[in-house]
């Protein structure tokens, strides 16, 4: 029955020898695993290896929590990180309460400029705003009919004066909102190659007509490597001030927006995931990182070890075994702990490449049900000291808990063994890195 | 009769030089700061490799396959490495002999082309420019116009068949997309075309409904053409990074993709996703597009593509 905990309790102990800290050494398969997968997401090469690297230098010589692994706590550090530097909080827009709010959407060809701007209107029309879109890309064919026709769909007036200076449609555009009482504009501006001299200096010259409170910068979520080469070339040009992910309602892992972050530290503030005009979400960071990192399971299994350790008890305990006063009232809440984090196999299937073995193998939860059950059928001075456990004490236990006596000498013997192993780890130092405090947060 | 008469190797070197010139730096220095080549060498190797879009799996391939063949310590200059790498990268490029696709042309009239890709790949721009050339080649061009989703889809391929001079077939938007390619393979029949080029809506290769609305698009095709479609070309945003395997393995599930256009290669991306695609599934790359401009689209040329990604003139000089 208890065969089981105890070898488990035993392997932890031994696995935790040396890997108490995080180390270059314990880390390295995990870094190098979360390496290939950021640039598999799309994360430029260099943005991938200066993020691991400042962040496993800041992580360097953390604690690790018993029940974790190094390689399992540097995943979560980097999950924290990831969603940090995507922006710990979903940016909205700004709108003037008074006055005429512009906004302005730029990017490159096919990301999605269009749709987008059209799917904000809509959005800020549902906000009780009065939005204006204006038609800005002369060089798209069909570029501004299909503005009018999106803009008809969600009943929005387009102002589209036809194939004339972008400049003149943008001003235009203003002019016509303040006649019109309209208080919000959207431009949508023509794709470009941010390589196009000319056509980045007329989106530059637009931007410094309408002086916009709002300059989105649309990116495709598939793109690859050089979407720091454009997004930089976009914010040198035109300064802006948030980004759209688009198409995020595909397969892409959406690396690409861990590049832009890096590279112009401006804040994602939409996420678009559809082809029809309510499909716009604002930004949660926690998804995105998910999205990018992948491994939710270890993350989740690292913040459930760390909430369900307490670090006061930690302590406690850790004393205890130094005086190797380790008894039945700690066993106890050893095992709440444990359950405190879920049923063992549900914690096991978090763990990556467990998951799918566990079927075939049988973890016995009704061992802890046993053990429990017995420990509490003992009194207060019995858990303190096993040593009184006599015959007839045994059979009481065994009675008031509703197992057999032989269930009850089995947990005693063991026991006796485990405190045995732990005194001995005890004086060789060991339980200092075992129970230490949780608190391995840096900034 | 010779298609596509107005390569012009100049203007795709010219589009993808911006690309290269940094890349070339970088293996330079690579070159020039060591006096050996190691492991170091390597490595930066693979930076200019991922950075170019192949992808990390495809990248360790190629060095380990490059690494292989240069054993000997004599071969290990830098010309010589650089000589190994092109060799071992355009082997990963397949491509079609155009004779013999010129000799389809001939045999199938009309012969239907399916255009498909994601959203914002630049379907409706390429059709243009094939379009165009096509025509420019002697041949008798209609375009289908099946993209009935997307707000003012229609008007744009418009404007494309008249700056291309072609016939082009449409119904009102919102219509059933199949019966758009049914009526189109019917009028070119009628007619006497050529070449029909149909364009579809985008759709991310992870929607299923649209996925098998593109299944329904193909089966209808061949209803009055038996072979027909007779090419399905998928048009790949050449800023797009790992996804395009992914967008490829998807569509070639739906349809026989016998082609692969990347588009918008004349900015800084360099389109890398392509070699594991060749890879994978020996699809041959058959143009690029090099700009908005009608005459912005190139016959793919492997060995073309890889010294304009690793330029070694710039690198030994």
């Amino acid at each position: 029955m208890l065969e089981d905990l105890t070898a488990k309790i035993d392997k932890a102990l031994k696995k935790i020898t040396g890997q108490g800290k995080l180390t270059e050494k314990n880390i390295s398969d995990t870094l190098r695993e979360i390496r290939v997968i950021l640039l598999d997401a799309d994360v430029n090469f260099r943005v991938a290896k200066e993020f691991i690297e400042n962040v496993t230098k800041k992580a360097m010589g953390t604690e690790v929590l018993a029940s974790i692994t190094p390689g399992q706590l540097i995943t979560k550090i980097i999950y924290d990180e990831l969603v940090e530097l995507l922006g710990s909080s979903n940016a909205e827009i700004t709108v003037s309460g008074s006055g005429l709010t512009k906004i302005m959407v730029v990017g490159l060809q096919g990301s999605g400029k269009t749709t987008f701007s059209a799917k904000l209107a809509r959005k800020l029309k549902g906000m009780g705003r009065k939005p204006l879109l204006v038609a800005a890309d002369i060089y798209r064919p069909a570029a501004i009919e299909q503005l009018k026709v999106l803009g008809k769909s969600i009943d929005v007036p387009v102002h589209a004066p036809g194939q004339i200076d972008p400049k003149e449609i943008a001003s235009g555009g203003l002019k016509y909102a303040k006649e019109h009482s309209l208080d919000t504009v959207i431009v949508d501006t023509a794709g470009r190659l941010h390589v196009d001299e000319e056509m980045m200096t007329e989106v530059a010259d637009i931007k410094q007509l309408l002086q916009p409170e709002e300059t989105l910068f649309v990116v495709d979520s598939m793109t690859g490597q050089d979407a720091v080469n454009s997004a930089k070339a976009f914010n040198d040009k035109v300064d802006f001030n948030g980004i759209v992910l688009t198409k995020m309602d595909g397969d892409s892992r959406g690396g690409c927006a861990l590049s832009i972050r890096s590279v112009v530290g401006k804040p994602i503030k939409f996420i678009s995931n559809g082809e029809k005009t309510d499909a716009l979400e604002v930004f949660f960071p926690e998804r995105l990182a998910s999205r990018i990192l992948g491994k939710g399971d270890v993350v989740s299994l690292v913040e459930k070890a760390q909430s369900a350790f307490d670090e006061k008890e930690a302590l406690e305990l850790q004393e205890k075994l130094k005086k190797s006063k380790f008894d039945f009232e700690d066993f106890l809440k050893q095992i709440k702990m444990i359950k405190k984090m879920g049923s063992l196999s549900s914690l096991l299937s978090m763990v990556p490449g467990f998951g799918s073995q566990l079927k075939s193998t049988d973890i016995d939860e009704k061992a802890f049900v046993k053990v429990e059950a017995i420990i509490n059928s003992m009194t207060i001075a019995e858990r303190r000291n096993p040593k009184v456990l006599n015959g007839s004490r045994r059979s009481r236990i065994a009675r008031g808990s509703g197992t057999s006596i032989q269930d009850v000498n089995r947990l005693v013997k063991q026991f006796n063994e485990m405190q045995t192993m732990i005194s001995r780890m005890s004086k060789m130092g060991i339980n200092n890195s075992l129970f230490k405090n949780k608190n391995f947060k840096f900034n | 009769m010779s298609l596509f008469k107005n390569f012009n190797f100049n203007r795709l070197k010219e589009g993808l030089k911006k690309s290269s010139d940094k890349l070339v730096g970088k293996i330079n220095e690579a070159l020039t700061g060591r006096a050996v080549i190691d492991e170091t060498f390597f490595e930066n190797l693979e930076e200019s490799l991922v950075t170019a879009d192949i992808s990390y799996e495809t990248v360790t391939q190629i060095l380990d396959e490059t690494r292989k063949q240069l054993k000997n310590e004599s071969d290990r200059t830098p010309a010589i490495v650089l000589k190994v790498l092109k060799t071992v990268l355009i082997n990963n490029l397949i491509t079609i002999d155009p004779a013999r696709f010129e000799q389809r042309i001939t045999v199938n009239k009309p012969y239907v082309i399916l255009i498909v890709g994601v959203n914002g790949a630049g379907k409706t721009t390429t059709i243009g420019k094939l379009a165009n050339n096509f025509r420019n080649s002697g041949l008798n061009v209609l375009i289908g116009a099946a993209d009935t989703f997307r707000a003012a889809a229609n008007e744009q391929l418009e404007v494309w068949a008249n700056r291309s001079g072609v016939r082009i077939f449409q119904k009102s938007m919102g219509s059933d997309p199949s019966s758009v390619v049914y009526e189109t393979i019917r009028e070119a029949i009628e007619t006497k075309t050529d070449i029909v080029l149909v364009d579809t809506a985008g759709r991310l290769h992870t929607k299923l409904n649209l996925m098998e609305e593109l299944e329904k698009i193909r089966r209808v095709a061949g209803k009055l053409i038996p072979d027909a479609p007779h090419e399905t070309f998928l048009v790949l945003d050449g800023n797009a990074g790992q996804n395009a395997i992914k967008q490829m393995e998807e569509f070639q599930k739906i349809c026989d993709i016998t082609g692969i256009i990347v588009t918008k290669l004349d900015g800084t991306a360099k389109g890398g996703s392509i070699f594991q695609i060749g890879r994978n599934s020996g699809t041959p790359i058959r143009y690029i597009g090099v700009g908005e401009g009608i005459d912005d689209l190139q016959d793919f040329d492997p060995v073309q593509f890889v010294e304009a990604i690793i330029s070694s003139e710039k690198i030994i000089n």
